[in-house]
């Protein structure tokens, strides 16, 4: 319990004392080596966009391959340099864009920036504790992950250009570099980034499973926590225990790659020589990784549940519906991520039979899944609705992963994957269920926990523009995605114009390409108003959404902590909102029964 | 000179835009609208709310009037007969999904048009009802498991043994294209070993093998309409798939592992140039498994012929060995003896 060692006295502080030079933390210790969550997680959200940026810069890039296949693209010969030769991307290059983008916006973005930061900044300040579990290891967490960060960067710089083989790096591809420039020293350092990745997630995942289970303060049992909590500790289970399977994979793919085993490789001949490799598996690594696969989805989507689901109740001025449905929901989806993988391999030669029953498990996830949007409907359902930013996000989170959740019903049927597999339908539905809707997550809790994390607020003016043009733009991009899907365009397609099937749609490329320009543009204001508010936005006050959990009782800026005095004991569950006979239309979780006497339950009057 | 008004024309915009977002900021200052609870002030719930309702209203009809505009590409004609039972299984679970999709999306953004925020409102406190609860869990279950069973019906038809009459084709990927070998009379594909693979004998067909004497590999792949046909798929390098998209067939080519799947062709490619009114129709083969530069290149024809006419097709090809006949040279008894060598000792890998 070496957070309760904390000493109060000596670190309470504020932003605007930076230049404390009696303080006895130095800049080093206090922003950089931090052991303070509120930091670390904000570490973890500046890495973040910093990746969201570089991996949508990516996308755009073959987006305009894809938009004008025919047009020539000169005018990125500054950026690019040899990888546009005679004014074209060189196909493996573009192999190697879509590949990043997928690595950083899954693993970078989504997993570190999105848990990281949400997980690091929430746990305590909303189960009530001064920091968590281990400081030294949440530091260690964060700077593991810088060094994959910077090892994932370079690669984009060498030579041979970075990995290539899809994100998914299936062998023998992603073992052989006589098959692709990328994977030479790309690989390698790819593997290497994600090897330190991985143990920058378990090293946070195991802090955030030990600091929700020991350190919640008086009164918090496990049925008064916040939803993102249950998100946020989900989560950390799920990653805990796949990431290790990926970890394996990778390994026995270094060991392929440099020390000649054949785990993943038989039966090859390639660039005029047959290997010596022989009674590996190809499908094996496949199982591996998605054996990691599958639940990272889930890694990706159930923060933002937790998010969208405590912005909702706020907003909306209402409990959430059905709250112990929406922490079994979420339970029950946890479980079931773990024996879906295999809907990823329909059509790699697995037993039909295994088929069968992978579609049969798959499926049975839409039904919580389907339990969750309806609760946030009827949370919804006669509110007294707040628009801030942050709820425009999270209504349009529900709408996105309608959207994108729905298709799953059809790909995770083995019988349809058959025509859609590896097609544009794919595309369409990951990127609307776990990319736009895991964004839409994250741009919630961003703009709705601001003013907790920096003391200032978001301009919503600015905030309303990102959000109508970031909206549009995604169902403008990925809506479209389903008919060339449809149609049976495939993923990874450097070109369709080849293919008498394929030639078509040209036009409805160009529109998507122009509308994910649109949304990426509609990021700079986003970016705008990020760093203007930090440094000029409005300030803000304790509790600004009438929000009832506990991080809205620390002082505007919490020092290190958290709370200058004693922390708040908790009482109540954390979505009294409205309720009927109370004064205010919220009360907060550190309010007793006692001081409510007019507005409590028959129930609790014995709580009193 | 253009680059630089260029780029100057943007920094002037990027001020306007600055004084702008200034000026808004200043005269909610004045309107006092900054004093108010974030997401309470009127104009702006007005606007996004109604901002909502229109996104529906408009997303909704946008959507209709492109998925009807897209609706003749996005079908390919479909040529086999289980594409048939996944088309219209996929087009039920579209209905039903799209049922879900309206309904949902609907209330959605109604209920947030309908409950926007009012100074003198308050919220209904409802925090849970379990028949509710319940019976919102159950529909999903039960259209679920409806879907689940007819997932499995056309899966289990899909993927069941192929009849013993079926037409056998030997598909091989490699980077970058397609290698098709053909049983020839005997109708038995010989042994094949990746250690036999050169310049010409591109899948490494073993020629001691007595069955492999009458193989042979066409540019193209030929296939009589009505009867099954069975692809033996392999690879050679990196994981390919064949995609034949108007068969709506789909299985990967990986290395040392092969895999099969068969179908039924249901119209000659005559047929489909007269039905599409395309001369120029031709089935495809596609790659769609990441395989490297090539990877969208990979395209093979695929003809579909009368029964006759795949007869006549197939008496006019002549063996590999035959065309090449200086590939017997290397086969001499050495590597057959290694050949059977390395046969037995695959068996008893197998067995054990």
């Amino acid at each position: 319990m070496s957070s309760t060692d904390i000493s109060l006295n000596k670190d309470v502080h504020h932003a605007h004392d930076e230049h404390d030079h009696h303080h006895d933390q130095n800049f080093f210790e206090k922003y950089i080596f931090s052991q303070d969550h509120k930091v670390i997680a904000k570490q973890f959200l500046f890495a973040g966009i910093f990746w969201g940026f570089i991996g949508g810069f990516l996308s755009i890039i073959f987006r305009l391959q894809l938009g004008w296949p025919e047009a020539t693209f000169t005018f990125l010969e500054p950026i690019l340099g040899g990888w546009i030769v005679n004014g074209k991307l060189d196909p493996e290059f573009y192999l190697a864009l879509v590949t990043m983008h997928g690595t950083i916006m899954v693993f970078f973005v989504l997993t570190a920036g999105l848990s990281g930061t949400f997980s690091n900044f929430l746990i305590p300040l909303q189960i009530g504790a001064r920091d968590m579990a281990s400081g030294f290891m949440n530091m260690l967490s964060f700077w593991v992950f810088f060094l994959a960060s910077v090892i994932m960067f370079m690669s984009l710089f060498i030579e041979t250009g970075p990995a290539g083989g899809g994100w998914t790096v299936y062998p023998p591809l992603s073992a052989l570099p006589q098959a692709i420039s990328g994977s030479g020293l790309g690989m390698t350092l790819w593997l290497i980034s994600m090897a330190l990745f991985i143990v920058s997630q378990l090293l946070g995942g195991v802090n955030y499973i030990t600091t929700v289970i020991n350190l919640r303060t008086k009164g918090m049992s496990m049925t008064k926590l916040p939803l993102t909590i249950w998100a946020f500790f989900l989560t950390a289970i799920l990653g805990l225990l796949s990431f290790p399977v990926l970890f394996s994979a990778a390994l026995l793919l270094i060991f392929d790659r440099s020390f000649g085993t054949s785990f993943f490789l038989s039966d090859i001949y390639i660039a005029g020589e047959a290997l010596a490799n022989t009674g590996g598996s190809a499908i094996l690594f496949q199982h591996l990784f998605w054996f990691l696969g599958h639940p990272e989805v889930y890694i990706v989507i159930l923060p933002t549940f937790g998010i969208v689901s405590e912005v909702i109740a706020t907003n909306s001025r209402k409990p959430i519906f059905g709250y112990r449905a929406m922490i079994g929901s979420m339970l029950g989806i946890s479980l079931l991520s773990f024996v879906v993988w295999a809907h990823h391999m329909f059509v790699t030669g697995m037993n039909p039979f295994l088929g069968s029953v992978f579609m049969f498990l798959t499926l049975i996830i839409a039904v919580p899944s389907a339990v969750k949007v309806f609760n946030w409907l009827a949370t919804l359902w006669r509110g007294n609705i707040r628009f801030t930013t942050a709820m425009m996000f999270a209504i349009a989170f529900v709408s996105l992963f309608i959207s994108g959740g729905l298709t799953g019903i059809i790909l995770g049927n083995s019988a349809l994957d058959i025509q859609l597999h590896d097609t544009y339908f794919v595309i369409a539905h990951f990127h609307l269920v776990m990319g736009a809707a895991a964004f839409f997550g994250m741009f919630c809790g961003i703009y709705h926990w601001f003013p907790k994390m920096f003391g200032r607020m978001m301009d919503e003016k600015l905030g309303f523009v990102h959000f109508w043009l970031t909206f549009l733009s995604a169902y403008l991009v990925f809506m479209p995605m389903h008919y060339i899907g449809i149609a049976g365009f495939p993923r990874r397609y450097y070109s369709w114009t080849g293919f008498d099937a394929f030639n078509t749609f040209t036009d409805l490329n160009s529109f998507i390409s122009i509308a994910a320009i649109l949304g990426f543009t509609a990021q700079l204001i986003f970016l705008f108003n990020f760093i203007y508010s930090i440094f000029k936005g409005r300030r803000a006050t304790a509790n600004p959404w009438h929000s009832n959990t506990l991080e809205w009782t620390t002082p505007v800026n919490p020092g290190h902590g958290n709370w200058p005095g004693e922390i708040p004991t908790v009482y109540r569950w954390p979505y009294d909102y409205s309720k009927p006979g109370a004064a205010e239309d919220y009360i907060p979780q550190h309010v007793p029964f006692s001081q409510t006497q007019s507005s409590n339950l028959p129930y609790e009057r014995d709580l009193e | 000179m253009i680059t630089l008004a260029i780029g100057l024309s943007i920094v002037l915009l990027l001020v306007i835009l600055f004084l702008l977002f200034r000026i808004g900021t200043l005269a909610s200052i004045f309107r006092g609208s900054s004093q108010r609870a974030v997401g309470t002030t009127k104009t702006s719930n007005k606007v996004n709310s109604l901002l909502m309702l229109l996104f529906l209203i408009g997303g909704g009809a946008a959507f209709a009037w492109s998925f009807a505009d897209a609706w003749d590409e996005m079908n390919q004609p479909l040529a086999s007969v289980h594409g048939g039972w996944t088309d219209s299984l996929f087009w039920t679970t579209m209905i039903v999904i799209g049922i879900v999709f309206v309904i949902t999306q609907i209330l959605l953004f109604w209920y947030s048009y309908k409950y926007q925020h009012k100074d003198q409102k308050r919220a209904y406190y409802y925090p849970h009802n379990n028949k509710l609860e319940i019976v919102w869990t159950m529909i999903p279950a039960v259209v679920m498991a409806i879907l689940v069973f007819a997932g499995w019906k056309t899966w289990a038809n899909i993927t069941s043994a192929a009849p013993a009459d079926a037409v056998v084709i030997e598909v091989m990927g490699k980077q970058f294209s397609w290698l098709v070998r053909y049983p020839g009379a005997d109708g038995k594909l010989g042994e094949a070993n990746v250690h036999l693979i050169d310049a010409t004998n591109e899948i490494g067909v073993d020629f001691s093998d007595p069955n492999s004497m009458d193989d042979f590999m066409p540019r193209e792949i030929h296939v009589p309409k009505g009867k099954p046909v069975l692809l033996k798929i392999r690879s050679r390098d990196v994981i390919h798939s064949v995609f034949l998209p108007h068969f709506r067939v789909k299985m990967d080519a990986v290395p040392g592992m092969p895999t099969k799947f068969w179908f039924v062709p249901t119209k000659t490619t005559a047929e489909m140039r007269s039905e599409t009114g395309n001369s120029e129709f031709n089935y495809e083969l596609a790659c769609t498994e990441i395989c490297g530069r090539g990877h969208f290149a990979m395209r093979f024809i695929l003809v579909v012929d009368e029964p006759e006419e795949y007869e006549e097709w197939v008496a006019s090809q002549t063996p590999f060995i035959e065309q090449n006949p200086q590939l017997l040279t290397k086969f001499t008894q050495d590597t057959k003896d290694q050949v059977v060598l390395e046969k037995s000792a695959e068996e008893v890998k197998t067995e054990l």
